[in-house]
């Protein structure tokens, strides 16, 4: 049903193996429910996560979801190896294939890195955050947070709110959600909108009043800090006065709206803590839906044929 | 050792010349032109049958690396590509390293292309000190010893007050300051084009106004100062805009284009293939249709390469990473040849763009084959298609989009400074 050893994004799936991969999500979420949580499906198998970014969330879920089928996880670490003694990123990806990776999980900050090291690796490679391109398996996890509290995607609408220009989560997202059929709003200031976006089959917005009226799902995405000085915003302040998600403005949504973060959060910023912290918020059902996603994934994956 | 060249169909914009005629070259001049079975005898016969036969091609944009980046490309392995490609004159742009700011880098390049050259070197000298866009180089210095253009080429001149003042001074000299347009605050971080691709690739924009502002300004500075200004590699509808706008009102501008923003766009980088990376970057469908009218309607003086060689090292990384820069001289001409096929320029056209014009702007005596000039002729057969092998290169850098693409116009010899290469 998978058709290509490596996930390197949404864009390259098609919405069956999307669906394929929420189904088998859904039975590993059963295993994560039980008093001993591991399976064995994956024993004998190496993952190795590297990461050339910060990340505590997705690098343990993933090491987790590795454990839980019980495969082998060793954490490449980039501050202490060898990448700061200038070796390539091609040489680092072959090394880790000569020690005998089965997977390779790669964040980066550079879009495409995953499609290198797919086209230079036999071993299955699973893209983790490519720069502003995609972090496929946040919009794997949202997707079947969603499914599990609407118990559709189709005909949803689901509005994104944040850094959109920048956020791979987003791009992931609007992928996944507009192939399922889901009606995407996006909400965020001009200077912080990709070129063309629309041609994506979705809304934009500027107001977020506008925006998330009557939406069914709503999104908040972290601002990188750094985009005021870099001249995007005037202050934080305003941008939480202007696209914060606040209680108030989370009544012109729709009453059973689900309220989503794929962390971690500025609280203040994009969204306010009566709202994280309230009964709207799936933010940490997402947590946990993540393991069984990528449980899913690297089960599927590991058995595709090389 | 007198050689005649027969048989081909002689196109020469430069006395609007385009039959079967007989050349004659001797030692390394043009020393006759014939009509039809009426050249003398001659050592040497070259049947150019089915092939036509065109001033030496003059690339007015070349990157040859050295001194400083040697392992990218030499003097030597750049002037075999351009031959390889039909050209016979390169101008080598400055930043190397050092920077070409002084008349002893000016003379290491032409003693060494002297030496090892394959073809006719001109150099290019740097517009300011180390291009830092702070102080002017002694233009006349560089001149006398041999460079016949200012350029920062790889970097804008991105103080305004200099780029008055090199426009302004230079007129001593008539020579062209040579502009890259780009505002650097604007291209930060960019990539590739910014656009729908950039967005679906999550690549990092370069907007198409980090180009046309700075055109807009050079334009401006050059009807303020009267200088003589030459837009390098346009890329943009918009600087295509500019362009026509200014020449109309009579500003002393040229400008010049790249095989590749006419022959591909943005599109093709959803393969993140880093060969694809090339400064300013590859544009829009609607771009390259403006680029297409550009050429054609001569607002468009020129076709350049930009020939940017670059190692495999610097190539084979992460996109943000890579180099930028194409390896050009051995497809440009095929890939020109293409607008004649698709009715944009006829064959004269094609040739003067890449032959006489470009030596014109440069203020040389190069791409004409007027008797007594410089024996510098390219024999190509427009017919004959082949598939681009990068790998069989000659320049160093074999950093092309177009490998494996099939192109029509093989380069059957070019003949520089009289020295016959050929190729079977």
């Amino acid at each position: 049903m998978i058709n290509s050893k490596d996930l390197l994004g949404i864009k390259e799936l098609a919405p069956e193996e999307i669906y394929h991969i929420l189904d088998t999500a859904a039975g590993f979420k059963d295993v994560l429910l039980r008093d001993i949580k591991k399976v064995p499906p994956l024993r004998g198998k190496t993952v190795v996560s590297l990461f050339f970014e910060p990340s505590t969330r997705t690098r343990t879920s993933f090491a987790l979801a590795s454990k839980r089928l019980s495969a082998d996880v060793v954490n490449f670490s980039v501050t202490t190896s060898s990448v700061v003694k200038g070796e390539t990123l091609k040489d680092t990806a072959l090394t880790i294939q000569s020690l005998g990776a089965d997977f390779v999980v790669i964040r980066h900050g550079s879009s495409g890195v995953p499609h290198l090291l797919g086209n230079l690796l036999n071993i299955s490679v699973i893209n983790a955050g490519d720069g502003a391109n995609e972090h496929p398996t946040q919009a794997l996890l949202d997707l079947f947070t969603i499914q599990s509290r609407k118990k559709k995607i189709k005909g949803l609408t689901v509005a994104i709110i944040g850094d959109i220009a920048h956020s791979r989560v987003a791009k992931s997202n609007i992928y996944a959600l507009t192939k399922l059929g889901a009606k995407v709003r996006v909400i965020c200031p001009p200077t912080l909108m990709p070129a063309g976006i629309e041609k994506l089959g979705i809304d934009v917005f500027h107001s977020i009043d506008e925006g998330i009226r009557k939406a069914d799902v709503i999104m908040a995405l972290r601002l990188q800090l750094e985009r005021q000085s870099k001249g995007f915003l005037p202050s934080l302040e305003e941008y939480f006065n202007l696209y914060g998600l606040t209680d108030e403005r989370l009544k012109l949504a729709k009453e059973d709206a689900i309220v989503m973060h794929p962390g971690p959060m500025n609280r203040g910023v994009e969204i306010e803590s009566a709202v994280a912290d309230g009964p709207q918020s799936v933010i940490l059902e997402q947590v946990t839906n993540g393991l069984a996603v990528r449980m899913a994934v690297l089960y599927l994956l590991s058995g595709v044929k090389k | 050792m007198r050689i005649l060249i027969k048989n081909g169909r002689v196109i020469d914009p430069s006395q609007n010349l385009d039959g079967f005629h007989e050349i004659l070259i001797e030692k390394n001049r043009i020393k006759g032109l014939y009509p039809e079975g009426k050249g003398p005898d001659a050592n040497k016969i070259i049947d150019a049958s089915g092939c036509i036969v065109i001033p030496g091609l003059v690339d007015m944009h070349t990157h040859l690396r050295e001194p400083g980046f040697e392992y990218k490309e030499t003097i030597k392995s750049g002037t075999m590509a351009a031959v390889r490609g039909g050209f016979t004159t390169v101008c080598c742009m400055p930043n190397t390293k050092p920077v070409n700011d002084t008349i002893t880098v000016t003379e290491f390049i032409l003693e060494k292309s002297l030496r090892e050259g394959a073809c006719t070197v001109y150099p290019v000298g740097a517009i300011t000190t180390a291009q830092k866009s702070e102080e002017l180089t002694e233009l006349e210095a560089l001149l006398k010893t041999g460079c016949i253009a200012f350029s920062d080429d790889g970097k804008p001149v991105t103080n305004s007050l200099i780029m008055r003042r090199a426009l302004e001074y230079s007129k001593i000299f008539d020579v062209p300051v040579i502009s890259h347009c780009e505002d650097l605050k604007l291209s930060e971080d960019g990539v590739m084009n910014e656009g729908f691709v950039s967005t679906i690739t999550g690549l990092s924009g370069i907007p198409k106004a980090a180009e046309e502002v700075m055109v807009a300004r050079d334009l401006s500075l050059c009807e303020l100062t009267g200088g003589k200004l030459h837009i390098a590699h346009v890329s943009t509808e918009g600087s295509v805009k500019l362009i026509r706008d200014a020449k109309a009102r009579g500003i002393n501008v040229t400008a010049e284009t790249c095989p590749h923003y006419f022959s591909l766009t943005d599109e093709s980088l959803i393969s993140y293939d880093t060969n694809l990376k090339v400064n300013p970057p590859i544009r829009t469908p609607q771009d390259v249709e403006a680029i297409k009218q550009g050429l054609k309607d001569c607002t468009i003086d020129v076709i350049a390469t930009d020939h940017a060689p670059h190692h495999i090292d610097d190539k084979g990384k992460e996109f943000d990473a890579a180099a930028f820069g194409i390896s050009g001289l051995e497809t440009a001409f095929a890939l020109s040849l293409h607008l004649v096929e698709s009715g944009i320029l006829d064959l004269k056209q094609l040739i003067t763009k890449m032959t006489i014009t470009p030596s014109k702007i440069m203020g040389i005596s190069k791409g004409t084959l007027t008797v007594d000039s410089d024996a510098d002729i390219a024999i190509i057969n427009t017919e004959k298609t082949f598939k681009v092998d990068s790998s069989g290169f000659l320049s160093k850098g074999k950093n092309s989009p177009f490998n494996k693409w099939q192109l029509k116009g093989t380069v059957e010899k070019t003949i520089a400074m009289g020295k016959v290469y050929e190729w079977a």
